[in-house]
């Protein structure tokens, strides 16, 4: 596929100087992973079957590990074209729920949706879930604004249940394509909160049984090993159908995604690459891959110039 | 899948040395392991944590058994102690100055939780200090930033300096202070725009403002569920701007914060404040010991370990 081959490049140009397998050299690998916040399981494992095996074959130069080191994260990887698709439905209306802990990007990540569904020809409509932190619905009005869509909203601290209900009453009566669910940001230790989520959700499901069509776990690319227990947390709570990985425009590599695939594999779906409308984009295996490295193939190249 | 504790983490090795009189070398060795397992879990930068296990094995070594304690409890002694000091006394005062008003920015990454802080803080100094702060809306980028600033305002009754987002944030400081230095507010508050580290113009803008109120803090605002990544935010932040204290946010997950170490130890600014939760009260000062032996996982192994 093309995500091992692109990754084989950047496996390549990593190892480029022949160097000898050594501790050495697992030592920097396993760096690499976890500077990234791949899940310090998920390196551990790796890098100690890639010395298992390094041993069993043989194996002494770099080179000759490289094919093997690929295949070990690309089965971390994306393992099927569609997955990163959102399942929507092309003649009734489309339920998209975003969850998440504090100041993650989710209510941006709507604004930014919206445009994009807009773009595409499709009626959207903006359900205002956060009722509680301040400025939350004045935020989410200036995004339908901007996108020219309409938003759903009760008063500060009513009930975000009731704002659901109302919001997907009137998606039906408008006949709207898509309606984008905003909630407040909460952390996944808060029972009650996440009880609270769990309600919202089933009063999408009794309005439209197979609604939610998407649950997006927003997830801030910044955040370490924490967003492993963000995923279980949220999983349990609201059955997440995928990721959004945001704030990626900065120098975190969310590797945490990787471990979140492996233990949980729930597919990223989105990422997040700054805070203008347009920054929105469909997670490409490939880039994301070549930018884990990024950094040591830049290094290797300005050693080798 | 929890995070295991440095004290799980160590039950084998501690088994291995169980009756010996002397801590070896080999088994500080097999233990300096655990523990740097157990900090990469805890979010620790692994640069840190590098140094961090080259200081504390020195210590460990040759160490006599106490007959309190195993030679495990010994080395978790020996790390909490070490992981305490790294973080610092407890401060949790502003500097003030000599001549009011004192000027406070908050700074940081994109949803770090520099606005609710701004409240916080305002709270505390009302509450606990008995001062009359001014808060400043200098965020006039971020959707209804304002309006959530003047909401925070309205909530705690505490008056909100803004010009709109149609003003340059630098020009908003400045008439925040001169409107503080009228209406004797012994505090302003600036609470300035997300952004991040690595984005020249608007770090550039972070200068100007500091240049035009010469702040007398300059505090960075870090979610403690920041991974590796903190080390380059903190160290940017602080070469750039010259912070004078740190915040850590969002302390009331069930994050184990280990990047309050990594920002500690490249910047060697004090933390002074811990985020409680999302409610303008929710603001505590930072107790290194806590964090220490939170980021270590584990709470009742140091509090036998204190008896001993
Ligand atoms: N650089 C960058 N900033 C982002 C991105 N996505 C969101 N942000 C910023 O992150 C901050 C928080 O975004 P919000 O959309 O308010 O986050 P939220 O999850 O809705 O926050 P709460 O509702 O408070 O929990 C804002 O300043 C956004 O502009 C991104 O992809 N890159
Ligand atoms: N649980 C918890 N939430 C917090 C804490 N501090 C801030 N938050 C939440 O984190 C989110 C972001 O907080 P803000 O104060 O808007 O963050 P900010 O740094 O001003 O964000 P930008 O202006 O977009 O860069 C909000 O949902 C806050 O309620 C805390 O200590 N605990
Ligand atoms: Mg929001
Ligand atoms: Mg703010």
């Amino acid at each position: 596929s093309k995500t091992r081959e692109s990754f084989v490049g950047a496996m390549n140009e990593l190892m480029m100087d022949y160097r000898t397998v050594d501790e050495e050299f697992f030592e920097e690998l396993e760096d690499i992973l976890i500077a990234s916040d791949v899940g310090v399981n998920t390196v551990m494992e790796l890098v100690d079957e890639l010395r298992e095996e390094a041993l069993r074959q043989n194996i002494k130069k770099s080179v000759d590990l490289q094919p093997l080191i690929s295949e070990k994260l690309s089965e971390l990887l994306v393992r099927d074209e569609q997955e990163t698709k959102l399942n929507m439905q092309e003649d009734s209306l489309t339920v998209i729920l975003f969850v998440g802990v504090n100041g993650v990007g989710k209510t941006t990540t709507i604004g930014k949706m919206a445009q994009k569904f807009k773009n595409e020809g499709r009626r959207v409509m903006l359900a205002a879930g956060d009722t509680f932190r301040a400025g939350a619905i004045e935020q989410l009005e200036v995004w339908g604004e901007r996108a020219g869509v309409e938003v759903v909203k009760q008063q500060a601290g009513s009930d975000p249940a009731a704002v659901m209900y109302d919001a997907i009453q009137s998606a039906k009566s408008r006949k709207a394509d898509v309606l984008l669910c905003d909630t407040a940001g909460r952390l996944q230790n808060k029972v009650n909160l996440m009880k609270e989520l769990e309600k919202v959700k089933r009063v999408l499901t009794r309005e439209i049984p197979e609604a939610p069509h998407e649950v997006l776990l927003v997830l801030d690319a910044t955040t370490g090993q924490n967003a492993m227990t963000q995923a279980k947390m949220f999983g349990e709570a609201t059955d997440v159908s995928g990721i959004v990985l945001t704030k990626l425009d900065g120098t975190a590599k969310g590797g945490i995604v990787l471990a979140i695939r492996n233990e949980l594999d729930i597919p990223v779906k989105f990422v997040g690459l700054g805070e203008k409308v347009e920054d929105l984009h469909e997670f490409d295996p490939d880039q994301y891959v070549h930018g884990l490295f990024a950094d040591v193939i830049e290094r290797e190249e300005q050693e080798s110039s | 899948m929890a995070f295991e504790g440095l004290a799980e983490r160590l039950q084998g090795s501690m088994k291995k040395i169980k009756g010996k009189g002397k801590v070896t070398e080999q088994d500080v060795k097999d233990m300096m392991r655990e523990v740097r397992l157990a900090l990469l879990e805890a979010d620790v930068n692994f640069k840190v944590v590098k140094q961090f296990i080259k200081d504390v094995k020195e210590r460990a070594v040759g160490q006599e058994v106490m007959d309190s304690l195993t030679p495990g409890q010994q080395v978790i002694k020996v790390v909490n102690e070490e992981l305490t000091e790294l973080m610092g006394g407890e401060q949790s005062r502003l500097n003030t100055a000599q001549k009011p008003p004192t000027v406070v920015m908050m700074v940081g990454l994109q949803g770090a939780g520099k606005t609710t802080t701004t409240g916080k803080l305002a709270l505390h100094l009302r509450k606990k200090h008995n001062r009359k702060p001014l808060m400043a809306a200098a965020d006039i980028y971020r959707p209804a930033a304002i309006k959530q600033l003047e909401t925070l305002g309205k909530q705690l009754d505490m008056p909100v300096f803004s010009m709109g987002d149609q003003v340059s944030p630098v020009e908003i400081a400045e008439k925040a202070v001169a409107e503080a230095k009228e209406e004797h507010h012994d505090y302003v508050l600036i609470d300035t725009a997300g952004r991040l580290h690595v984005d020249d113009d608007l770090m550039g803008e972070l200068d100007q403002i500091k240049a035009a109120v010469k702040p007398d803090e300059v505090l960075l605002v870090v979610d403690s569920m920041t991974g590796q990544d903190a080390v380059n935010v903190a160290e940017s932040f602080n070469e750039r701007l010259g912070i004078t204290g740190i915040v850590m946010t969002k302390l009331d997950g069930d994050t184990r914060g280990g990047a309050a170490i990594s920002v500690k130890a490249v910047t060697g600014k004090p933390i002074k404040f811990a985020g409680m939760g999302e409610k303008s009260d929710a603001l505590e000062p930072f107790h290194p010991e806590r964090m220490a032996s939170r980021i270590l996982g584990m709470g009742d192994m140091l509090s036998l370990i204190e008896k001993a």
